[in-house]
């Protein structure tokens, strides 16, 4: 039988969305809430001799005032390098130093003003590279663990060695070398972070929470409440959220700070972050410095590839500091090759510290990788299109990561991008026009970051025939509500609009890892598929019991009230078996004989008679399934299967670059994505458009100014987001090979579309003009100067 | 000292106590609880706060409340009919994927809303034009733009299926 669900482009289930019903943690509020408010560092690097909290205390509606020395020292964090207030030390300017609860949020804010901190400065360091020195100052002299710290290196000693990268440069009749900077960007989520801590009467804390990660949450919140001597544990509940990119994987230091608050006053707190505090109290994408080296024979095979990358860490740790795990992932198996030598150095600097987005370290990787590629190909004199076919990987091959590729159509991407950009006729005119290519992988199956990869969920179908999913993912927009409805009516036979959706609830939902890393869709699918073949099977069973007697009252019935109604001769047989049952659209059926309007009823019907049996020995219909993938966590060598299959594409970036006054426009792009099987195609480019117009944003546009540790450009009007205006004429091509290990052959497709947009550009800018641009963004002013410096070099 | 103020909102005449530094987006929020417009900025940079005052829309996080006095407002809560069904915008923003995370989805719809009764047949770049300055994070605007296409075009196709039947 063929799809009814999937693979068609079902309008959005979320209609709360369009009405403005949709709750978010700004329209939230509970009884008794107050509002909680912190005050940030005025240093980027100093001690705190003093902190005077006296006429914040005496403010009228001022419930708390917290600061490091009334607080428990607690360390949170991933490697437990700060703690939610600090007490002795600051170490950027984005440091809470001290908390309020009031009773209005203009009572809290006047508050956190009263506050007076005295600081001694001490000597900061902004420049990773200059952190590293030996005389650098420390921006932590101990470590958790209270030892000594001798530098301002990380103890994350993040490098991939495979094969011989030595014999791989004897082995080039090419070698190019390049060093290139990124920058930091926000997520710049349109919902801004916020969240309402409260405790109950048992001491439990109920934290309404923008995370996608509420079961990492939750653990993460348990600790810190047994470390400041409670022993209850955490509710997380999900509102909706707008937007996160990566920026909802890790527990901000706010969020501990509103349980502190919640804790100190037994009143519900709420803190939410205003737009100029999300810039400069959200934690972003940090910037690398990267230098590239690779090679190539005469026939132009890649022979080996180098990268080295410091990434600025900032003050304290988030999982930035781990985006150089999904780094490796290009830098090791973008392309055929077998030498490699990846290493990353994260470094303590006086900066604002650095999150996950959207990518998760891929763009970074890729923006380096692929103007790499563009340069070698031009060394060999190949062109960068073909000299990336001849390079591109294979379906069904290993990489030197042990990296275990399975459908991949990265060939098809790339021409179907030559076709569409009109390639031939277009490279390599440089005529202020010019069009680049930049390819990705990223994971497509989930990721196993932690020992657990899996998803639970939970069915069950009511007795008008409704089914009921109760799952720990959340949705931040790419629109789970819809594909799981899809793929859930496809798979247990019930009809589309009969299924609800549970989520947002750790008390009730499933245990889940997260709504990371490009994973919902596969995990979530998956995790369908086996619970919906339960719950068909029951289904199948208790029709085969009930199904007679259903028949037979109604047949009686008829002929009760139609003297003249003869009943038809039914082999009863048939209905035995339970596998001769099937169940599509909300009803139950004979497989071999579907269209007989006797032997077919709603579902409903058989899932009342078995709850109404009368005879004390009734059912119901509910099923559980853990969906954990056959993948790997990557070893001390940092190699792994960490993912069950992955996901290519390819862009094609068409610019025309005035001269006189370095301004870019994009006249072409086209994006080619494979995503397995596109369940509903139009989300499928939904996420691509907006990915893509990310990462064109990361190519040309953002960047968080940051001076002397200070964001300099902490809001809408000089963080400079694309808009409508800017107008890009995207072609998002989907390219299907079935998948064998997703869920109706689908991969995932959430970050992706935003990593080859910055070295598509870059390319392109590089036809054009024949300058090759090597820090993000690609500014009007950096245009110039390189033209500037190509001609003082001609001359 | 709070002052009183007389406006109307989705049709509904409203007397409110407010101070006079207060934006008319803290009223609709905190007391009318009118929370479908957001606030992403508070600056007059986002426009998740967009609602219409005498129908043309305006950034309400940075319009003085006390400018409202005796003006008709239309938030995105005024948008569905008396029935419960979605206006076509509203429907047109499923129907095409103009909704992601949604938290620009009710200022976003409110200046298409705008554009549409000025102008029921924009070009893609009249649709740009209106809606630049409702930032969205999520969708690259491209099934915006469509979105409000598809809603123009079930628009001027009903009133043309109205105006046959005249
Ligand atoms: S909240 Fe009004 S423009 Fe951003
Ligand atoms: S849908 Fe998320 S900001 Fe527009």
């Amino acid at each position: 039988m063929s799809e009814l669900f999937v693979g068609k482009s079902f309008p959005r289930a979320d209609a709360e969305k369009v009405t403005g019903k949709a709750a978010y943690i700004n329209d939230i509020k509970v009884p008794r809430m107050l509002y909680g408010k912190i005050l940030y560092s005025t240093r980027p690097h100093a001690r705190i001799k003093n902190i005077d909290t006296s006429a914040a205390e005496k403010l009228h509606g001022v419930r708390a005032v917290l600061t490091g020395r009334n607080t428990p020292n607690v360390r949170v964090g991933f490697l437990g390098d700060q703690e939610p207030l600090k007490k002795d030390k600051v170490r950027q300017f984005r440091d809470e130093v001290a908390a309020v609860a009031a009773i209005d949020e203009d009572i809290a804010e006047e508050a956190t003003s009263l506050i007076k901190v005295e600081y001694e400065d001490l000597p900061p360091v902004f420049d990773p590279i200059e952190a590293m020195k030996d005389d650098a100052p420390l921006v932590h002299e101990f470590d958790a663990r209270g030892k000594p710290r001798r530098n301002n290196i990380l103890p994350l000693p993040w490098k991939l060695i495979a094969g011989d990268v030595n014999k791989g440069r004897e082995q080039s009749a090419h070698i190019v070398k390049d060093t290139f900077r990124t920058t930091w960007v926000h997520q710049v989520c349109m919902g801004a972070s916020g969240c309402i801590a409260q405790f109950d009467v048992n001491n439990n804390l109920v934290f309404t929470s923008v995370t996608n990660v509420p079961f990492g949450g939750k653990d993460r919140l348990d600790m810190f409440l047994r470390n400041i001597g409670l022993k209850s544990s955490t509710r997380i509940l999900t509102p909706f959220v707008g937007g996160s990119f990566g920026s909802k994987l890790d527990t901000d230091i706010y969020e501990f700070i509103a349980v502190l608050l919640a804790w100190e006053t037994k009143c519900p707190v709420k803190i939410l972050f205003d737009r100029h505090e999300e810039f400069t109290a959200s934690p972003p994408r940090q910037p690398a410095i990267a230098t590239v080296e690779q090679g190539c024979d005469k026939d132009g095979h890649l022979t080996f590839r180098k990268v080295d990358m410091i990434l600025d860490n900032g003050a304290y740790t988030s999982w930035g500091a781990t985006t150089p795990s999904v780094m490796s992932i290009p830098v090791s198996t973008l392309y055929k090759v077998r030498n490699i030598h990846f290493e990353a150095t994260c470094v303590y600097t006086n900066n604002i510290y650095a999150q996950a987005m959207r990518g998760y370290g891929n763009p970074q990787a890729t923006y380096v990788v692929e103007q790499s590629m563009d340069q070698l190909a031009e060394a060999a004199g190949i062109d960068p299109l073909d000299f990336r076919l001849i390079n591109a990987n294979e379906p069904y091959t290993e990489s030197p990561m042990r990296i275990k590729i399975t459908t991949c159509p990265l060939k098809e991407c790339l021409q179907e991008v030559k076709t569409r950009i009109d390639w031939e006729n277009k490279h390599g005119k440089r005529d202020g026009r010019g069009v680049g290519v930049a390819s990705f992988l990223h994971v497509g199956g989930g990721a196993r970051v932690y020992l657990s990869d899996g998803q639970g969920i939970i069915m069950k179908v009511n007795d008008e025939g409704k089914l009921t999913i109760i799952t720990g993912g959340t949705d931040q927009g790419q629109g789970s509500e819809t594909i799981i409805r899809q793929m859930a009516a496809e798979a247990s036979g019930l009809r589309y609009e009969d299924i609800s959706i549970v989520l947002g609830d750790t008390e009730i939902c499933p245990w889940d890892v997260g709504t990371h890393a490009s994973r919902h869709l596969f995990m979530v699918g998956n995790a369908i598929l086996m619970c919906a073949e339960k719950i068909r099977a029951k289904i199948r069973d208790l029709g085969a019991r009930w199904m007679r007697s259903i028949i037979e009252a109604d047949l009686n019935k008829k002929a009760r009230r139609d003297p003249d109604f003869k009943a038809p001769q039914i082999d009863w047989s048939v209905l035995e078996n339970p596998d001769n049952l099937d169940v599509c659209n909300g009803e139950i059926f004979v497989r071999d004989d579907p269209e007989n309007p006797f032997l077919r009823m709603k579902i409903a019907r058989v899932v009342r008679k078995a709850h109404l049996l009368g005879t004390g020995r009734g059912e119901m219909v509910t099923a559980e399934a853990f969906y954990d993938p056959p993948n790997e966590m990557i070893d001390r060598e940092g190699k792994g299967n960490i993912s069950c299959c992955y996901t290519f594409g390819t862009h094609g970036v068409e610019v025309e670059v005035d001269k006189e006054t370095g301004q870019l426009r994009i006249l072409n792009y086209v994006a080619a994505h494979d995503v397995g099987r596109a369940i509903n195609p139009m989300l499928v480019k939904g996420q691509i458009y907006g990915a893509a117009i990310m990462g064109t944003g990361y190519g040309l546009t953002e960047e968080m100014l940051l001076n002397a540790g200070r964001v300099m450009n902490p809001n809408l009007l000089d963080y400079k987001l694309l808009t409508a205006k800017d107008k890009v004429p995207i072609d998002a091509v989907i390219v299907e090979p079935i998948e064998p290990s997703g869920p109706f052959g689908a991969k995932g497709i959430g970050e992706p579309a935003c990593v080859p947009s910055a070295p598509a550009i870059a390319n392109a800018v590089y036809d054009a003009i024949g300058v090759r641009i090597k820090e993000l963004p690609i500014t009007p002013e950096r245009v110039l100067a390189a033209l500037k410096q190509k001609e003082e070099e001609g001359v | 000292m709070k002052l009183t103020i007389g406006f109307s909102v989705n049709g509904d005449s409203v007397e409110v106590e407010v101070l006079p530094h207060w934006n008319l987006l803290k009223v609709l929020r905190d007391v009318l609880e009118l929370t479908g417009a957001k606030q992403g900025c508070g600056e007059g940079e986002c426009g998740a706060c967009t609602v219409l005052v005498n129908g043309a829309p305006v950034n309400s996080c940075i319009y003085p409340v006390l400018e409202v006095e005796g003006k008709e407002v239309t938030t995105i809560e005024g948008l569905m009919d008396k029935s419960g069904r979605l206006h076509p915008i509203q429907q047109a923003f499923l129907e095409k994927a103009g909704v992601q995370c949604g938290f620009c989805t009710p200022g976003m719809i409110m200046s298409a809303f705008a554009l549409l009764k000025a102008n029921p047949d924009p070009t893609e770049d009249e649709i740009r034009h209106a809606i630049a300055g409702n930032m969205c994070r999520c969708t690259g605007y491209v099934q915006i733009v469509e979105s409000v296409q598809h809603a123009a075009a079930v628009m001027s196709g009903r009133s043309q299926e109205r105006a046959g039947k005249e």
